[in-house]
């Protein structure tokens, strides 16, 4: 009996392909998700950090099985196995540096790609389920970036460790039973290295790898934003494809590739001439083994962090208990996921809304970097209260969102994107 | 454009200020990972000075020959306590040692990526009299260390400048520097000049600075074919990208 051929679009390709797309919607797969995904034809410069994002998690991912292969979690091997690989090892200290740069690669891009639907109100309907995988994966990012931190097992892994568990000890009722389910241990020790090595190479790798799936399924059925904050589908030419959409392959496919090629240039830079990037990106006080006995002069996150961190120094603690602080900085994650339905305004992006929009959208991102910087530095001098202000601005930004977007001028939308890159 | 340089500047704002944080008061060591003799002079100086007591333990002999430049022969002579190249660089202190000084010696593989080499150089050079401390010496730069004044051989000792200072309506002994004790008439010979110690203490913090990263300079000198390669390769990217461009309008 003939098999029918499993064809796509009313043209079925011979051979092996032909032989695979009786089997498996290869064929299907590819035009659908890229050579007939049709993207606007104005995308610019801010939405390379999609796909940067992608080129980045390739990186910690392959250059993760490899630091696997010859990292030992146990505490007292980690250090050492670390200098072994950066030393004995042939080119183990390109693969730890990538994957050293690539964590705060990948949060410059992360920050910088959210930055992007914040500009051009990317999480807007129809794309509130995009933003909220999109908020889960940066969610997962911070645990994993965190749980990372610990494995070298340097001092400040030891004591930012130590640190960052016992927030959770402020809980009222489990905070105690709950930090020493976390850790394993009373304190940081053995086996809570190893745990955190469970996490770091297995659970979250594979939950952020499936998010980012359905991040990107999601994306592809609702259709990408754009700067214009216009919804493409609308007009469609003769041929059914939007009137200002382009497909994905082959016009942003070599369009990223540029813009990769560009990143790779900082990237390598950083790699090759600055891997410690002053004692940001690896802290100094991290190339001395952990020590449960010497506490670093100020302990500090790697500076991704430094902006929740700031929020939670900046409350002071009521009723005896610091957990007020750890609740502030929980929610200032937490508010993000209600982005899509805090923003009333009637358009969707920066350039056709008000500017009331773009002050407050200026105040915030001028806050979130004051706040990185406070997380930096020991809470004392102007900081703290530098600190204070920032916080109740960053979350003024979105509790008053409501508000401001409702009143404030808004431009009329076009009909079609204007101009391209 | 203007945009995106603010854009730029913003993201780097952070990073500078973090690093302009680091001022401390060290002085300047002044060390070049890629003056080969230097190293050579420095791995000298550590083997002989310094690897009584502290070890490095991450590299191993032969790296270092190799990488230094080092002969066979010459790098023999440089191994105190062990016959195998292959070997880490151990010391023989024994594991008592924490009853003679209060704490091991420590490992100083990494002390200039844990400290810096200005730190470091500072400190060999920060050791002056103090009666009052268990070796009879302190350290400017890392106030009561465990650690005695094993290079006064060739430096000489220091002495202590104090300035009367008053902090918060109290007079206090604040220390402002650090002065030469001349040697006794007929042994200057047996000393450094200031200009020799300075110069020995920034070998072997070179070297010292070699050891906490062997690859350093083999990375950056690599890293320049690297960044040079993606720069052509964007020039291309970039030209594919306006041919395929062309036709969207």
């Amino acid at each position: 009996m003939a098999v029918a051929p499993n064809s796509v679009g009313g043209v079925s390709p011979g051979g092996l392909i032909g032989w695979i797309d009786q089997r498996f919607p290869l064929t299907k797969l590819w035009r659908e998700q890229v050579a007939e995904y049709y993207a606007p034809k104005n995308f610019n410069f801010w939405y390379y950090f999609g796909v940067l994002s992608i080129v980045v998690l390739v990186n910690q991912l392959v250059t993760g099985i490899f630091l696997t292969m010859n990292y030992k979690p146990s505490a007292a091997e980690a250090f050492g196995s670390v200098e072994y690989i950066m030393r004995d090892l042939d080119w183990g200290w390109l693969i730890r540096y990538m994957h050293s740069t690539g964590a705060s690669a990948f949060f410059i891009v992360v920050y910088l790609h959210m930055f992007r639907a914040l500009l051009y109100g990317s999480y807007r309907k129809p794309r509130e389920l995009l933003w909220i995988f999109g908020c889960l994966i940066f969610l997962l990012l911070m645990a994993e970036a965190f749980m990372g931190y610990v494995l070298p097992w340097g001092n400040m892994s030891y004591w930012g460790a130590q640190v960052i568990t016992s927030l959770f000890g402020s809980l009222p009722i489990i905070g105690g039973g709950l930090v020493e389910w976390i850790r394993g241990d009373f304190v940081i020790a053995d086996a809570t290295l190893n745990r955190f090595f469970a996490l770091h190479v297995a659970a979250l790798p594979l939950a952020l790898v499936f998010l980012v799936i359905a991040h990107l399924m999601a994306l592809h059925e609702v259709g990408s934003n754009n700067p214009d904050g216009i919804e493409i589908k609308k007009l469609k030419g003769p041929d059914g494809h939007p009137l200002d959409g382009i497909p994905f392959h082959p016009y942003y496919t070599v369009k990223d590739m540029a813009g990769i090629a560009a990143f790779l240039v900082l990237f390598c830079a950083v790699i090759f001439f600055a891997p410690t990037f002053g004692g940001v990106f690896l802290e100094q006080a991290n190339f001395e083994p952990a020590n449960p006995l010497q506490t670093p002069p100020h302990i500090a996150p790697v500076w991704y962090f430094t902006a929740f961190y700031a929020m939670l120094r900046a409350v002071p603690s009521y009723f005896g208990t610091q957990v007020w602080g750890v609740l502030v900085m929980g929610a200032a994650i937490v508010v993000l996921f209600f982005l899509p339905w805090l923003d009333r305004s009637p358009v969707k992006s920066i350039r056709y809304k008000g500017p009331i929009y773009k002050i407050a959208l200026g105040i915030f991102a001028i806050s979130f970097v004051i706040l990185c910087v406070c997380g930096m530095k020991p809470p004392s001098g102007i900081y703290p209260l530098l600190s204070r202000i920032c916080t109740v601005l960053y979350f003024a930004f979105f509790l008053l969102m409501p508000w401001y977007t409702k009143i404030d001028k808004v431009k009329p939308v076009p009909e079609r994107v204007t101009g391209h890159a | 454009m203007l945009k995106r340089l603010t854009l730029l500047a913003v993201l780097l704002l952070p990073a500078g200020l973090a690093m302009a944080e680091e001022g401390e008061s060290y002085l300047h060591a002044g060390t070049d990972i890629y003056n080969t003799e230097s190293l050579q002079r420095g791995a000298r100086n550590f083997m002989n000075y310094c690897s009584g007591c502290h070890s490095l333990q991450y590299l191993r002999y032969n790296r270092m020959g190799t990488d230094l430049k080092i002969p066979p022969a010459d790098l023999a002579a440089l191994m105190f306590t062990s016959t195998k190249p292959f070997d880490q660089i151990v010391s023989a202190m024994p594991v008592d040692a924490e009853k003679w000084f209060g704490k091991r010696p420590p490992d100083l593989t990494l002390i200039t990526r844990a400290k810096g080499v200005d730190y470091v150089y500072s400190f060999l050079k920060g050791f002056y009299v103090d009666p009052k401390r268990l070796w009879g010496v302190n350290n400017q730069y890392y106030p009561n260390e465990a650690m005695p004044a094993v290079l006064s051989s060739l430096q000489g000792m220091q002495k202590p400048v104090f300035k009367s200072e008053s902090v918060d309506g109290q007079e206090k002994m604040v220390l402002t520097g650090l002065e030469l004790i001349p040697p006794p008439p007929g042994e200057e010979k047996r000393y450094l000049t200031p200009a020799e110690y300075d110069d020995f203490v920034r070998d072997t913090v070179n070297f010292l600075d070699y050891a906490g990263e062997p690859i350093k300079a083999k990375r950056q000198s690599m890293g320049i074919y690297v960044v040079l390669f993606l720069l052509v390769f964007f020039v291309f990217a970039f030209l594919l990208k306006k041919e395929y461009w062309k036709d969207v309008h």
